[in-house]
């Protein structure tokens, strides 16, 4: 350990007036810190059953000017992507994570769009990527890297398309903090998206699309398992 | 029948000066809820302008005077924000770290109360008998706002004085620019705040505005004066008190 | 930086003559205070989360150590590494070792006031590392050679006008005559330019909203997506974080992060909140190779158990700058350091020294709307008073000032010589200003009159008249 380390925590314990944490205190920070409890949820979501999160999250996501369009189920996802793309008059062109929850998507109803599955380059345009949960409390979508999500998909392209199911809508964020812990260790990156990218830098003027994507577009699977 | 409360008057440094006539009007205000009101002799200044500057002892002295010379009384009542706030939030922080005048500063600072709010959550008086013809903006002032919770007791009980229109400014919590000292040791950025108060109360298009606070009201009257602008500027107990017709407005002359 | 703050009344009053600056002011001004008032109303439990944040902030100054400890922990079992720096030196010389080991070139940075403070940009310049400023506000700044005026939105000082001048002299590859009207075609010059940069960058460098000791994590809000484009791209991420920024878990966490956003920007939540934890994993297939987490304290621990400790919980919302009606009308350059408004009124001191800042914590009416929405709920005011009693048990104050209270004390503790006084002062200024009912001038206060009226006393002091009408009513009695 270094002498600057050894003096930060010296000059830290003696201006709290005192050595290390006494055992009592010490056990007492452990536990608050392993039982990582959750502090005051919102009602706005949490108050609502799943389907009104889907709602809220649906109403969320859109005032922050993320467009939704839903399907019934994943065979409808390959049109309601052209769609989009058509209607944006974009390339039907996608850099696509390869994740298994995009791999079982029926891509072939849709031959016209042509999909590169891998980490996005600076030359893609548009790009197409599952995502972990999303929060309806403020229609915020919370995606992890891994080996099949690399994070620069996420922000690379200029247009952001997600396909997301009913059932990866959660409460709040710690909801969504409880899966990751479920499914295991913390990730490189946990990317948690309200909308596509923007500033005010400008005289306050907003304006979307800074550096990171300028649409942000999700295709929802109403997915009966709630 | 209750026993009528003795109301002690602050009357504060600034009235005491510049403008009797709230004094008079916060006493008539009083007596006519039914308060049995006196006047101590023993009365300057509140200590503030000392205690801002960072000079506790000087702040300290004069509270001692204050705390010794009020605490007789059921209430003690002030007709401004600012020196109610020193009084009532203030001076329990300055005696902290002395014990024994800590107890007689918070028993006075809960007795003590700005005069609006005395009126409306003490005396539960929700309208006077008054009449002024004219349309009022009002002027939060800060300290009266945000130390003592003065907000809605002016607009309720101006509401009810016959006559009256009531039109609020832009930002009306936005502070004035007076700040005790600040407005002669920062003149530069003191005159900008107040011009930019100047210009929301002329948007309002309102005849007369009013506050609860002599700093202010000398600063926004200097100010629209020196603008040329011809808006009426007055305490806010002169018109709850019905007193307009005897006093020229703040910073105009007496034309009787 | 070197600090101007000594000479805050020169550049306030520069600030006040500055057409564009008082332009960009007046849209700041009301801007973000009615967008936060419109996030507020939306959330019923807005001010409960604060006693929550409060609460967890508090709790985690009182057991610093621990937390710091346990972050550590969880970094280097995350594969990252920790760096602790005393002082600015120490952290400019630890992040240039690590450029250097990395035969960095060039640099990408997200917006960091620890950043503005430990002057890195300049350091890494003069040591042959180029740094790029990819917050677009902070672009536009370092382009122009200026200091950010914001700690959130470093570039609310210029209007857009003064934008395109900059990119016309700067991005010198594209025609010069081409239209640089909107925002919006700014932007996307901004944007295609730095993409470049982010591309080539060898090290990545960001600040921290918050370093969660549970996991080791790093967090950074941004609503560009320039600091993710920061860290996963180059070989390393470093972060920059003073050592008050760790809080316990990713609950507590949530909680802080509710108020961030909605205090700063009146948003529900920033675009882009992203939780960093160690360098990327044997299987991950973008990411940072290395993940350095530098922790400064320059003055932090010193402010525990002392006088400012609240100051540790602040978030840097800057919810304080944009409710303040100070540094609406100066804006934050005329503060002369890195941090401005109220918060920069109390922190600025106890970083460069009371003899240098002591302008700063007097330039304020105690108006109180910065405590009033401080997410933490600081004390502003009462620690900017407190910065006074300083100043005036050091005499720092000018002489002029202290006798003038000292006088006022005097009298006031003499309430029979106060009664003659301002009842003499009633009279004669009464007197004086009966015609006009104001003065347009007056001997020694030019402060005053310079600017405005002065209204005449009614000429008949309260007491004089009280005691009067006491006299009175006894007779008739």
């Amino acid at each position: 350990m270094s002498e600057a380390r050894d003096q930060i925590f010296g000059d830290i314990r003696a201006r709290l007036g005192r050595g290390r944490l006494d055992p009592a205190a010490n056990a007492a920070a452990e536990e608050r810190l392993n039982a990582h409890r959750r502090n005051l949820v919102p009602a706005r979501a949490a108050s609502l059953d799943h389907a009104g999160q889907v709602a809220l999250f649906i109403a969320e996501a859109q005032a922050v000017d993320t467009t939704i369009a839903r399907v019934a189920n994943a065979g409808d996802v390959p049109g309601a992507v052209a769609d989009f793309l058509s209607s944006q008059n974009l390339p039907a062109r996608l850099v696509m994570t390869p994740d298994p929850k995009l791999d079982a998507i029926p891509w072939d109803a849709r031959p016209m769009l042509e999909l590169r599955r891998g980490r996005a380059e600076d030359s893609d345009a548009a790009g197409i990527t599952g995502a972990f949960a999303a929060i309806a409390e403020t229609g915020t979508l919370m995606l992890i890297s891994g080996e099949q999500t690399p994070t620069r998909n996420n922000f690379l392209p200029d247009t952001h398309i997600v396909v997301l199911r009913a059932s990866e809508v959660v409460a709040c964020y710690e909801d969504g903090w409880d899966r990751l812990r479920t499914a295991g260790a913390m990730p490189r990156t946990v990317n948690f998206i309200t909308g596509p990218s923007r500033t005010g830098d400008i005289e306050q003027r907003l304006v979307l699309g800074a550096h990171g994507p300028r649409r942000l577009h999700i295709v929802l699977i109403d997915d009966a398992g709630g | 029948m209750a026993e009528p409360f003795r109301v002690a008057l602050f009357v504060t440094c600034l009235v005491d000066l510049f403008r009797p006539s709230v004094g008079f009007a916060a006493v008539k205000l009083l007596e006519d809820a039914g308060c049995i009101v006196e006047v101590p002799e023993a009365q300057s200044c509140c200590g503030q302008p000392g205690y801002n500057s960072g000079d506790r002892a000087d702040a300290k002295a004069i509270a001692r005077q204050v705390i010794a010379t009020f605490s007789p009384y059921d209430y003690v009542v002030v007709p401004s924000g600012s020196c109610g706030g020193m009084i009532k939030t203030h001076y329990p922080a300055l005696f902290a770290d002395e014990p024994a005048m800590a107890e007689p500063a918070k028993a006075l600072a809960a007795r003590t109360y700005e005069l609006i709010s005395f009126l409306a959550d003490v005396l539960k008086r929700d309208q006077v008998t008054a009449r002024y013809a004219g349309t009022v903006t009002y002027h939060d002032a800060c300290s009266g706002l945000r130390e003592l919770g003065v907000k809605e007791q002016p607009r309720r009980l101006l509401r009810s004085v016959a006559g009256l229109t009531l039109k609020e400014m832009t930002t009306p919590e936005v502070c004035c620019g007076f700040g005790g000292t600040f407005c002669v040791k920062y003149p530069e950025i003191s005159d900008k705040m107040v011009s930019d108060k100047a210009a929301d109360i002329a948007s309002t298009g309102a005849d007369t505005l009013l506050c609860g606070d002599m700093g202010c009201l000398l600063n926004m009257a200097g100010k629209l004066a020196r603008l040329g602008k011809p808006i009426a500027v007055r305490h806010v107990a002169e018109v709850l008190a019905d007193m307009t017709e005897a006093t020229p407005p703040i910073g105009m002359p007496d034309k009787s | 930086m070197e600090p101007t703050s000594h000479a805050f009344k020169a550049n306030a009053h520069r600030a006040l003559g500055d057409a564009n600056l008082q332009r960009a002011m007046t849209m700041m001004r009301t801007g973000f205070p009615e967008k936060r008032a419109q996030a507020i109303a939306r959330l019923p439990e807005f001010e409960a989360l604060r006693d929550e944040g409060i609460a967890i902030k508090n709790h985690v100054i009182a057991h610093l150590d621990f937390y710091l400890e346990r972050f550590e922990q969880n970094v280097v079992a995350n594969g990252g590494k920790v760096h602790w720096c005393r002082t600015a030196q120490e952290a400019r010389e630890t992040v240039l070792a690590l450029c250097r080991a990395l035969d960095a070139k060039t640099v990408t940075k997200g917006k960091s006031m620890v950043g503005e403070e430990i002057a890195i940009n300049d350091f890494l310049e003069k040591n042959g590392i180029t740094p790029v400023e990819t917050d677009l506000g902070e672009y536009i700044v370092q382009i122009r050679h200026e200091p950010p005026s914001h700690i959130i939105a470093p570039a609310v000082h210029l209007v857009k006008e003064q934008v395109a001048d900059s990119f016309r002299a700067t991005h010198t590859h594209l025609p010069h005559d081409r239209v640089l009207e909107e925002p919006r075609v700014m932007t996307d010059e901004a944007r295609s330019v730095l993409r470049q940069k982010f591309l080539a960058a060898d090290v990545g460098i960001t600040g921290a909203n918050f370093l969660i000791a549970e996991t080791g994590s790093s967090i950074i809000v941004t609503n560009e997506g320039n600091g993710d484009l920061t860290q996963i791209l180059p070989k390393a991420h470093i972060v920059l974080a003073s050592l008050e920024k760790v809080v316990p878990t990713l609950e507590d966490a949530s909680t802080m992060l509710r108020l961030l956003a909605r205090s700063a920007t009146g948003q529900e939540f920033s675009t882009y909140t992203t939780v960093s934890t160690g360098p990327r994993r044997a299987t991950d297939t973008d990411g940072p190779g290395e993940y350095h987490v530098v922790i400064l304290d320059n003055g932090r621990s010193a402010l525990l158990g002392g006088e400012f400790q609240d100051m540790l919980r602040c978030i840097r919302c800057a919810a304080c700058l944009n409710h303040c009606p100070v540094y609406g009308a100066i804006g934050g350059h005329a503060y002369g350091w890195v941090y401005s408004g109220p918060m920069g009124a109390v922190l600025t001191p106890t970083l460069i020294g009371i003899e240098e800042a002591g302008n700063l914590p007097n330039a304020s009416t105690f108006c109180g709307r910065c405590e009033s929405v401080c997410p933490m709920r600081i004390p502003l005011p009462k620690m900017m008073r407190q910065w006074r009693e300083r100043e005036f048990s050091k005499r720092l104050s000018p002489a002029t000032q202290r006798w003038g209270l000292a006088l006022w004390a005097f009298a006031a503790q003499r309430p029979a010589l106060y009664r003659q006084v301002s009842a003499l002062a009633a009279r004669v200024l009464g007197f004086f200003g009966a015609g006009r009912g104001r003065f347009r001038a007056l001997p020694l206060a030019g402060g005053w009159t310079d600017m405005r009226d002065m209204p005449a006393p009614e000429g008949k002091s309260f007491m004089t008249l009280w005691a009067e009408r006491q006299r009175k009513t006894r007779r008739v009695s």
